[in-house]
């Protein structure tokens, strides 16, 4: 019912879906030596740009319905990493270069003799998955609350996302944060008991990514589809007017940011185990652009022209970086100027015809 | 054969030739004696280049008494020799020549003994005293009163009586009240500690705090030290708070230096460009450029890169609107993504042709050194210029929006498009001229912020998100709140530093404005009337 007249959406979902049974058997099932079979890198790679194509959902949700275009994504997106990273520091117990069963590496390290509270609880993987949630979503609740409620938009907004991040960015990079500095975290053994490193669990992580999407996909159409949802796209479209009619626009747009942070909040999640790594750098100011584009090029407003934007985009990126290191830079800033001035749609525009204005 | 017998004639006449030298310069004479191995020769060496009223006397005798005094037995001449990282200047003593050596084999240091030693030192403070230059004169006061003893004690007096310069004079009777602490009588030692208590020489303090813990001395001693202390370590904190103003008067300047340009384009055309931080580095690299293509007027290079640095950033920055943003009017957030696009392809093109390491701007002479003030206080040339100039750039900037036609149209277009367009005003052409206008200046920030910091392809991006944090800050549209803006958060940062760090600091001050922006949407001096809706 939900995907009546979604076609976009009805493929994107049974892709993930032959994805979800067919990926894992390739890559454990089919012997090395079969063209057929899908090396664990590749797996892994497509797994990255799954939980891409989630947090570019949850950017294409506030951005393309509701006008917020938030620079500052990646924020959310990074602390949900940190969350699930702190878990997965915890977990390394003893195993660690210098052993200490509760101290990270890093800490013993930088001589701390005790846990800073703020690590208490996450050797627990159900308190860091809440955290993963809590965290972006109280930090979105805190900071749209404040900014929907003085009126920040358009541009003003954009740029205080930014700072935010940047400010995150800064912060994350002190040694005396606790969040491992400069490196970060990294150093993973094992997620629940299963080798991280290990191809089943590689597949597994796609697996889960890949439900995660669709289930994202499903919430957001869920949500634009229903009566919030076109007072939201009423919102973007005219904010004074709406206001008028008696909505309170605040609280709608902080509906949406929050539920936004929170699902970029579960892709950062599910990208550190996959990556291996979490450092401050996910937080920069240029992540959080790029996510953006990916959703400029796929077409704003639609979710799914999102997904595809983020998958082509990173695997240009993938592509680029390892082929021609050169190019990419350039490439990138092309498609950032094509896409604005030529195809504001999106690709998917492209499809579409001109039936409704993005 | 007759080039062997012309090469004979020549040889013959070179010691000839020396010997001249020697006997019409006095100096050179008085050099000679310096390679003789004897330590009475050298004695008497120091002794007639000090009566010699000689510039070179000096600084050779200063290098004697550092070891860096060399003798080259291969063609007899001395030379002042420095460490260059692995190798050595070698600088002639008479004529001044400078040399490059890579080892100091063939050379043989001028050695000396304590007596010498001695001996060196009271010869140049005597000579620095009465040098005719005054910086001369007051290191060398400061360098006496730091080790002070009754032979010095008698040089200052009869420096103090020939002294002129009242910057002087105040070093030496300084020193002078110093000496008078070890007086005998209680009633000379407190009125020195008093008429101490204005003085900020840091061997005053030194001796004081000295003071203090010296059990010999009296009750009444240890109180009015205590209060001479007090006040200067009041005057100290003053000067730190006027030291403190100043860093952040001159990171406030870089800030609207960087900003100012955006401030037009942002603010006065609603464009945002996100390549504004990349015009920036084009200008920097303008300078490097212009500094490789003329080596050799170093001084002057920072003049020609200003204009060319305001051309080079104004073309492209047209370039950029005629080619891509004029397609974009009115659609704030596309223009964001389409100009972030640029900067990336000019960071990408600059790394290129320049390579992604830093390149080094030198600094020409006249900006390098401090400006001292006094004993506590002394600012840096480099940062003084830089503040003035920012606020030179301002003012002209606001001329020329204000009191001139061209100032009148763009003000005319950012208020009212249709309405310009239809009394006959280009729109296009000024649009264009507006961002050429607002890139040219960033360019100008540029040929600053290279000689402060690195110039490298991302030293765009580190001015990107200040500067819009600054014109936003300020409130859009307004060059005045630009300058408000960007110098109070200078100051903001530079006060909370001391206490936060540097980095803890900057964030605090982006926490302050996210907060800030919720309160005031729209700035500090927000627009008023019609242009402040939409």
């Amino acid at each position: 019912m939900l995907l009546k007249r979604d076609l976009g959406g009805t493929l994107l979902l049974a892709l993930l879906g032959i994805a979800i049974l067919v990926v894992p058997v390739l890559n454990l099932a089919v012997p090395e030596s079969s063209s057929l079979h899908l090396s664990t890198y590749t797996v892994t790679l497509l797994g990255k740009y799954l939980t891409y194509a989630l947090l570019a959902i949850a950017l294409d949700l506030i951005w393309g319905y509701c006008g917020i275009m938030s620079l500052g994504h990646s924020a959310f997106f990074a602390l949900g990493g940190y969350a699930m990273g702190m878990y997965l520091m915890r977990a390394i117990g003893p195993r660690g270069v210098y052993g200490d069963p509760v101290l990270p590496d890093f800490m013993v390290f930088l001589n701390w003799k005790e846990l800073p509270w703020y690590w208490y609880g996450f050797d627990q993987f159900w308190f860091a998955a809440l955290m993963v949630m809590l965290v972006p979503g109280l930090l979105a609740l805190v900071f749209g609350w404040l900014a929907f409620r003085s009126r920040v938009t358009g541009v003003y907004l954009s740029i205080i996302t930014q700072a935010l991040t940047y400010a995150l960015m800064l912060a994350f990079f002190r040694n005396d944060m606790g969040f491992g500095g400069n490196n970060g975290l990294t150093d993973f053994k094992t997620l629940l008991g299963f080798d991280v490193h290990a191809d089943s669990t590689r597949a597994g992580l796609f697996v889960v990514s890949a439900l995660a999407l669709a289930l994202g996909y499903v919430a957001c159409r869920a949500v634009v589809s229903s009566k919030l949802g076109r007072v939201v796209v009423a919102i973007r479209d005219a904010e004074d007017r709406t206001r008028f009619l008696g909505y309170r626009v605040e609280l709608f747009k902080l509906w949406v940011f929050v539920l936004s942070a929170v699902l970029a909040g579960i892709a950062g999640a599910l990208y550190v185990p996959q990556v291996g790594i979490i450092n401050p750098s996910e937080f920069s100011p240029l992540n959080s652009i790029e996510v953006v584009i990916w959703v400029s090029v796929g077409g704003r407003a639609t979710l799914y022209g999102a997904v595809a934007g983020a998958g082509l985009v990173n695997y240009a990126k993938t592509y680029l970086t390892g082929a021609l290191p050169e190019v990419w830079l350039f490439a990138l800033g092309g498609l950032f100027v094509l896409v604005t001035v030529f195809l504001p749609r999106g690709l998917v525009g492209l499809f579409r015809g001109r039936k409704e204005p993005p | 054969m007759i080039l062997a017998w012309i090469l004979n004639a020549w040889l013959s006449l070179l010691p000839c030739a020396f010997a001249a030298d020697v006997q019409e310069d006095p100096f050179a004479a008085a050099l000679e004696l310096l390679k003789d191995a004897s330590f009475i020769k050298k004695a008497e060496a120091v002794e007639k280049l000090q009566s010699l009223n000689d510039p070179r006397t000096l600084p050779t005798l200063r290098a004697l008494l550092q070891d860096e005094l060399h003798y080259r037995a291969s063609d007899r001449r001395l030379f002042i020799a420095q460490p260059r990282g692995e190798a050595f200047e070698l600088s002639d003593v008479l004529s001044g020549e400078v040399e490059h050596a890579d080892g100091k084999d063939k050379l043989k240091k001028v050695i000396i003994n304590n007596q010498l030693r001695l001996t060196l030192r009271g010869a140049i403070a005597r000579l620095s005293l009465f040098h005719d230059d005054t910086a001369v004169r007051l290191k060398a006061v400061h360098e006496i009163t730091s080790d002070l003893d009754e032979s010095s004690r008698a040089l200052l007096h009869i420096a103090l009586a020939k002294e002129s310069d009242t910057g002087v004079r105040e070093a030496m009777q300084t020193g002078l009240t110093l000496m008078e602490l070890d007086s005998p009588d209680p009633g000379t030692r407190l009125t020195a500690i008093e008429s101490l208590k204005s003085s900020l020489n840091p061997a005053v303090r030194n001796r004081l705090t000295a003071l203090l813990h010296d059990q010999a001395q009296d009750r009444q001693m240890h109180t009015a030290a205590q209060r001479a202390l007090s006040a200067i370590e009041f005057q100290l904190q003053i000067h730190g708070l006027i030291e403190t103003i100043f860093f952040g008067l001159s990171l406030g300047s870089v800030l609207v230096l960087a900003a100012i340009g955006l401030a037009i384009t942002f603010g006065v055309m609603g464009v945002i460009n996100m390549a504004h931080g990349e015009l920036i580095m084009l200008g920097a690299y303008t300078t490097y450029v212009i500094q490789q293509l003329m080596p050799a007027h170093l001084n002057l290079s920072l003049f020609v890169a200003i204009p060319a640095a305001f051309l080079v950033a104004g073309l492209v920055g047209i370039a950029i609107e005629r080619s891509i943003i004029r397609f974009l009017y009115g659609r704030p957030l596309e223009t964001l993504l389409a100009t972030f696009g640029i900067s990336l392809f000019l960071q990408q093109t600059v790394r290129s042709i320049f390579s992604p390491l830093n390149r080094s701007v030198s600094t020409p002479a006249w900006m390098s050194g401090s400006l001292e003030i006094n004993d506590a206080l002394s600012l840096t040339y480099n940062r003084l210029y830089i503040t003035l100039f920012g606020l030179l750039v301002f003012l002209a900037l606001l001329a020329l929006l204000k009191h001139t036609r061209f100032g009148l149209q763009v003000r005319a277009v950012a208020q009212n498009r249709a309405m310009a367009k239809a009394v006959g005003i280009r729109t296009e052409w000024v649009d264009a001229m507006t961002f050429g206008l607002g890139s040219g200046i960033a360019g100008v920030a540029g040929v600053a912020l290279s000689q402060l910091t690195n110039v490298g392809p991302n030293l765009g991006q580190a001015y990107i998100i200040d500067s819009f944090i600054v014109v936003v800050f300020g409130g859009v549209g307004n060059l005045w709140g630009t300058l408000v803006g960007g110098v109070s958060l200078g100051i903001v940062n530079k006060f909370l530093e001391p206490y936060a760090g540097a980095v803890l600091a900057k964030i605090l001050v982006l926490v302050f404005i996210i907060i800030y922006i919720q309160k005031r949407p729209r700035g500090m001096f927000p627009q008023k009337g019609r242009a402040a809706e939409g």
